[in-house]
């Protein structure tokens, strides 16, 4: 093993080669190249994840390219790179002669209604009188993405309420009542009236159902239209309560001034937050920060979800992975436990044992397109016939959605579970066994009674690893469940409480969705590296888990052993 | 209770009643869980042996072949006092309920399809004294039809069927309405029968082509369509046709066969026994003659003439019963006409074609009524059968190609075909295919357009060749720099450290793909574009400063060499890879303005003419190569750490050199593990989903540049099969690539798993 104790004595190139130590530590390159890609990328994952919240100073600058005029710019630097001249010529930009490098920082500008773009390239030679005003705001909207530019004055129904300095004070103010006003809106609209909408529909599947069936009668029919009445009747009182609401919402206005000396005049209600971060300090920041990690993973998604937070794609994935983990344990472990201790070990038990370790590897869209063949469009169709004819033509589980994801998700990952419960089932030694059938147990009480709470430690590893796999998992999914934005939660007040038929959002196709389809992917993109880092540190924590499991369960029977 | 008889008897009784009950039902569970263990535990696998063989249930019925069975049949209807005894025209329409036939009165006679039971019948405003001698329709997507009469005047005319539901019934009722003008239209000044007749109904202007005395004429009709009450009106403009010869003067010109293509670019002239000429009217006012051709060789007659759908190519019968495709090909700037693949019917002649009205498929029929079912472009004859005792007189195919009407010798019979997916032959999935309007045949995937008579190109050699190219650009990465790693974590590193760095290899494996997809896409594909020469200086520098940095360090005097222990030169070398790494990065921009005028990319395609693309096969070669290295790496590392080491010792003690001892003994006997480390590397780079389809732009092209993208066929799945009508040929081929996978990866992995097995069977006995 030893290969330099060779080689005490100075020596020559060609000796040092054919003592073979060049391709040895070349081996070790290889090793050192293979860390520093994955503690690269982890890396590259959390700087870019985790940046994405922090509030940026925004700088104020004159900009001018050669032979254009001058113009002022502000806006957060998020990017740079170098490029060289002709680039930015064939750009159409005039270019200097003789300098043949340029940096080139990707600004945020923000104000995306008044300039057309959020992000610009500026080329930082030609940035001059750089400042970082106090006074500059960032305000994140509803709409329209960030808006960066200077107070002006706070309108109240039109007419001025107040000007100058401490329009900022009065402007935050009026932005928190605007905002409690938002949550009661919210509350109404997505609980109260969702849940009237869910009973209507309730109703017309109930009378539906009595025609289908043929015992349709006025009494009943009767009934239902009152009920009906009664349900419009609070619908009516709620959109009284919600107009006023927006009454409230809508009273106040504010207008500000961009660098370049546009002015804009929009009601407070649309902005969600306001802050100077120029004027900040660390500890303003840091609450700042943990402010936004917070929105991040509790809010709803906002502007075709480039914006806001992903709560929904991650109550969709633990939701799909919890009803998964229903499905795959019981299952993995009775055909683990059926080939460990029950099958004959012939050829036969180890061909299935083989080709289910080979399932393992069979590509995960190939399930997908099982799935979508066989769960959705041939049981989700019998389904739909036998237990849904009312709301046909619509398929009820006959599309795809949680359930279905869920079970295909069980299948994928049934190897695993089935691979690591035998694992563990095998390593509890024969003579504990023994001990507990020549006490006159029978077969099934020391399964149940010493073999399985042994071997527990096993199934909650495969468990978990299943569980990892299942929530990095994205082809299937597309196939067989998930959707960019589901109109409502899988869960929620509404009988019967959890929608197994409903489509679902999951972090790693917010991913790809946000990442590859969205129309703005420049703004989109810190979103997408924060999502990433989030199920990255999920899966991470799930998998290192398993491993300290495993090992605990090694040391184990290590003891019983000896 | 046992207790107590414990303590109060010297001995036990086992077989008290109460214990026997006890014991019994504790049997009785134990048999029960044997039950259920067994039946659970073998209906999970059935339930994953399920997707096998529910894979190929879905596919299977590709490869079923045609099968055309007789549903009723019945005597014709006839007319009393008709003259002729054989109908013009016969259709049916879209549900194969009711047919339709065209008698040379000029009776339009709608019947059922099955029974034979007269619907309607509604007679063509045809002149007393004129009689109809030919019947036409416009091409597929124009209800239009034509008859021409026997003075020389044709009637234009649609048939329609309007579908009611009274009492939820489905009611079809035949309609035949006018568009233009009721009255027959005159064509020419002759007063003759119009022998040959086309029609082409276009979106601006109506054509018509007849032959007349054996002359050719042609009238354009300007269409006008009032848009307040949307009727439209037409407006006659004649068309001086040239002069189709070929024939010496004084001979009169035979014509036999006239076609319009729906584009209204060509009229196909067919004269004397094989001649078609092609007339270019494109420009309606001056018509040219582009091609004269014979379409059989000499002492072969063409027989019959007919368009296949789309109007793109057309197909000849002729008298030893082969039917061939012919359409225009683009050869070095000229368009010709080119025969591009053939069928046979039989030997007897060629009597009638019928193209299928959604496929590009077509139904002939020879003399002796024998039937032939065909399909173009997977060169397919689904089928060849006798279906009447003589020649066919007239027959028809429902627009959804799944009924035959057919009329032999007063006899009508009504038929079903079975022909779900004639689009599929092995020629068509793996060979190169002549598709309409290419230069040549070729390798294309194009599974579906907006129009109605595209043709489906469905080779699935380009998505195979994508997902080899793939693999093979990750494996080119993944193989040498796991197998390396794996190598040294085994063999050469200090145990200690080995426990750490495993665990970090293996935690990427965990990594979903999705992320390394959206960083392969969104960070590395533009990295790599701006920094195109870094890459590749990259390859360079990092080895090379490996290499020196080794030397240097072997060179260096004992004491300090010491401090670091052996098997702990992978820790020393992380900073010397980034620092050489973050060197060719920072040379990068310099060496690309001096070396390649700016930009590489750029270079590449002017001056070696090769294309780039952003998202190309480099970018999905390292970013699969990275997710691949810890499957290898994990496998190779326990197949070579697993040699016995009483091997090495024995070699190390002869005077073997550490390196000698790994290539010439560990390395050989971990061999078959290495090998199977990378077969099931490689079987995870051909089913990996997400980083191609989000590292590449998805083109499906077959071709080996390291700068061009590719599609895969695990990425046209996720992003076909959703769109994918279910049941279609399109669907069921998404099935079979599903199961092309399926199988591809199941079986490179048992391979690997037997490998390893073996070895490991070697390793114990050794």
């Amino acid at each position: 093993m030893n290969n330099t104790l060779l080689s005490t004595r100075k020596r020559s190139v060609g000796e040092w080669v054919k003592s073979g130590s060049p391709w040895v530590w070349l081996n070790a390159g290889a090793v050192a190249i293979s860390l520093v890609l994955v503690i690269g990328l982890l890396g590259l994952i959390a700087f870019r994840g985790l940046g994405h919240f922090w509030p940026g100073q925004i700088i104020v600058a004159d900009y001018q390219p050669p032979g254009q005029t001058i113009r002022t710019v502000a806006g957060e630097i998020t990017d740079s790179e170098e490029v060289p001249a002709t680039r930015l010529e064939s750009s159409g930009l005039d270019v200097v002669d003789g300098q043949e490098l340029y940096t080139r920082d990707l600004l945020k500008q923000g104000n995306r209604d008044l300039s057309g773009a959020d992000f610009v390239w500026i080329v930082d030679e030609w940035l001059s009188s750089r400042q970082y005003p106090e006074n500059i705001m960032v305000l994140e909207r509803r709409e329209w993405g960030n808006f960066y530019g200077f107070l002006e004055s706070v309108q109240e129904g039109g007419a001025t309420v107040v000007t100058g300095e401490s329009a900022w004070t009065i402007f935050n103010e009026r932005l928190d009542r605007a905002l409690v006003i938002y949550e009661a809106i919210y509350q109404i609209e997505k609980h109260d009236i969702g849940s009237i909408n869910a009973s209507i529909e309730q109703l017309r599947l109930a009378e539906r159902r009595l025609e289908l069936s043929g015992d349709i009668d006025p009494v009943r029919q009767a009934e239902i239209q009152a009920e009906r009445k009664l349900l419009n009747q609070e619908y009516q009182q709620l959109e009284t309560q919600l107009r006023d609401l927006y009454r409230a919402f809508n009273r106040d206005s504010f207008v500000a001034r961009t660098v370049d000396g546009q002015t804009l005049e929009q009601p407070i209600s649309k902005v969600v937050r306001a802050y100077q971060p120029n004027t900040m300090s660390l500890t303003d920041k840091i609450g700042f920060y943990f402010d936004k990690v917070g929105e991040f993973i509790l809010d709803d998604p906002r502007e075709a979800n480039t914006e806001g937070g992903v709560f929904p794609a991650i109550f969709g994935t633990v939701m799909m992975v919890i009803l998964m983990s229903i499905m795959v344990t019981p299952f993995g472990v009775i055909a683990a436990v059926y080939l460990r201790e029950y099958a004959n070990q012939g050829w036969m038990t180890r061909a299935i044992r083989v080709a289910v370790n080979n399932l393992a590897g069979v590509p995960s869209i190939v399930y997908g397109v099982f799935g979508l063949g066989f769960f959705i469009y041939f049981a989700g169709a019998k389904i739909d016939n036998l237990f849904f004819a009312e709301a046909l033509p619509s398929p009820t589980f006959g599309t795809p959605g949680l359930l279905w994801a869920s079970i295909t998700l069980a299948l994928l990952t049934l190897p695993v579970v089935i691979v690591a419960t035998e694992e563990g089932l095998s390593r509890i030694p024969r003579s504990v066994r023994e001990g507990s059938l020549a006490l006159g147990a029978t077969k099934a009480e020391t399964l149940w009674r010493v073999v399985l709470p042994m071997a527990s430690p096993a199934m909650m590893t495969g468990l978990i690893l299943a569980v990892a796999r299942a929530a990095g998992e994205v082809a299937p999914l597309m196939l067989v469940g998930v959707v960019k934005l589901a109109p409502s939660l899988p869960l929620d007040g509404n009988y019967p409480y959890l929608h197994l038929d409903q489509k679902f959002m999951h972090l790693g196709f917010h991913i790809f969705d946000v990442g590859f389809q969205s129309p703005n992917v420049e703004a989109a993109r810190p979103l997408v590296y924060a999502t990433a880092l989030l199920l990255v540190i999920v899966i991470a924590v799930l998998n290192l888990s398993a491993v300290a499991i495993r090992n605990r369960l090694r040391e184990k029977y290590k003891s019983l052993e000896d | 209770m046992y207790q107590k008889s414990i303590n109060n008897s010297p001995g036990i009784d086992f077989n008290a009643p109460a214990l026997k009950k006890y014991r019994s039902l504790r049997f009785l569970k134990d048999r029960l869980a044997r039950w259920g263990v067994a039946s659970g535990g073998l209906g999970v696998i059935l339930a994953i042996l399920l997707i096998f063989f529910y894979l190929l249930y879905e596919v299977l019925p590709l490869f079923k072949s045609a099968e055309i069975t007789q549903v009723s049949s019945y005597p014709s209807i006839q007319t009393s006092g008709d003259t002729k005894k054989v109908p013009m025209f016969l259709s049916v329409e879209e549900q194969a309920e009711v047919a339709m036939k065209a008698e040379a009165s000029g009776n339009l006679r709608f019947f059922s399809a099955e029974t034979g039971e007269r619907l309607k019948n509604e007679p063509l405003p045809v002149p007393a004294g004129s009689e109809v001698a030919q019947v036409v329709k416009s091409d597929s997507s124009s209800n239009l039809m034509a008859a021409g009469l026997s003075t020389g005047e044709i009637i234009l005319f649609e048939q329609g069927y309007r579908i009611t539901w009274p009492d939820d019934r489905r009611k079809i009722t035949p309609e035949v309405s006018y568009p233009y003008d009721r009255q027959p239209l005159a064509i020419s000044g002759l007063s003759a029968p119009v022998s040959q007749l086309a029609i082409s109904d276009g979106e601006d202007k109506l054509l018509v082509a007849a032959s007349i005395y054996n002359q050719l004429v042609m009238e354009a009709f300007k269409k006008e369509e009032d848009y307040l009450t949307e009727s439209v009106t037409i407006e006659r403009q004649s068309v001086t046709v040239p002069v189709v010869s070929g024939l010496s003067a004084g001979e009169e010109l035979d014509i036999r066969q006239l076609l319009i293509d729906p584009e209204q670019t060509w009229l196909y002239v067919l004269s004397g026994s094989n001649q078609l000429t092609m007339i270019n009217i494109n420009d309606i006012d001056r018509p040219y003659i582009h091609e004269t051709l014979n379409l059989t060789t000499q002492g072969v007659d063409v027989t019959e003439l007919t368009f296949l759908l789309g109007g793109v190519s057309l197909l000849v019968g002729d008298s030893e019963g082969n039917i061939a495709q012919w359409f225009m090909v683009r050869e070095d700037g000229s368009l010709n006409l080119k025969r591009i693949r053939s069928f046979s019917l039989g030997n007897d002649p060629v009597d009638k074609i019928v193209p299928e009205h959604r496929r590009k498929g077509f139904l002939a029929s020879d003399i002796n009524g024998q039937v032939g079912l065909f399909y173009t472009t997977a060169n397919r004859s689904l089928l060849v059968e006798p279906m009447a005792a003589g020649r066919i007189d007239q027959m028809a195919v429902a627009p959804r190609g799944n009924y035959l009407i057919l009329e032999s010798q007063g006899e009508t019979q009504f038929l079903k075909i079975e022909n779900e997916h004639p689009e599929i032959s092995w020629s068509a999935l793996w060979g190169k295919v002549w598709y309409e309007s290419y230069s040549q045949p070729d390798y294309i995937w194009q599974s579906s357009a907006s129009n109605n008579d595209f043709e489906p190109k469905l080779s699935l050699m380009p998505l195979s060749f994508g997902t080899l190219k793939a693999a093979f650009y990750a494996m080119l990465l993944a193989a040498p720099l796991a197998i390396c790693a794996a190598i040294y974590t085994a063999y050469f590193m200090a145990p200690g450290m080995r426990r750490k760095v495993k665990p970090v290899i293996e935690l990427m494996e965990a990594l979903p793909t999705v992320i390394l997809g959206f960083l392969a896409g969104l960070w590395l594909a533009p990295l790599i574009e701006n920094q195109l020469v870094g890459i590749f200086v990259l390859l360079l520098f990092v080895p090379a400063g490996i290499l020196i940095f080794a030397f240097g360090w072997d060179s260096l005097p004992s004491s300090i060499r010491h401090r670091i222990p052996d098997g702990m030169q992978a820790g020393l070398l992380v900073p010397v890879v980034l620092v050489s790494g973050a060197l060719a990065m920072s040379l990068s921009s310099s060496l690309e303005l001096w070396l390649f005028d700016d930009d590489m990319s750029t270079w590449l395609t002017t001056e070696l003419g090769i294309p780039y693309d952003q998202r190309n096969a480099l970018v999905v070669g390292l970013a699969m190569g990275f997710a691949v290295i810890p499957t290898i790496f994990s496998i190779a590392e326990d197949a070579i750490f697993s040699v016995p080491r009483h091997l090495t010792y024995g070699s190390l003690a002869l005077g073997a050199t550490p390196w000698q001892t790994l290539t010439r003994v560990v390395l050989l006997t971990a061999s078959p593990g290495i090998f199977s480390a990378v077969m099931i590397g490689m079987g995870r780079a051909v089913g990996e989903t997400m980083i191609v389809l989000m590292a590449t732009g998805n083109t499906p092209i077959m071709d080996a540049n390291i700068f061009e993208g590719m599609r895969t066929l695990a990425a046209n799945i996720a992003v076909e099969m959703p769109e994918s009508e279910v049941g279609s040929s399109h669907y069921r081929i998404l099935f079979l690539a599903a199961l092309v996978l399926f199988l591809f990866t199941f079986v490179v992995n048992t391979v690997a798993e037997m490998v390893r097995h073996r070895l490991r069977k070697k390793y114990s006995s050794l």
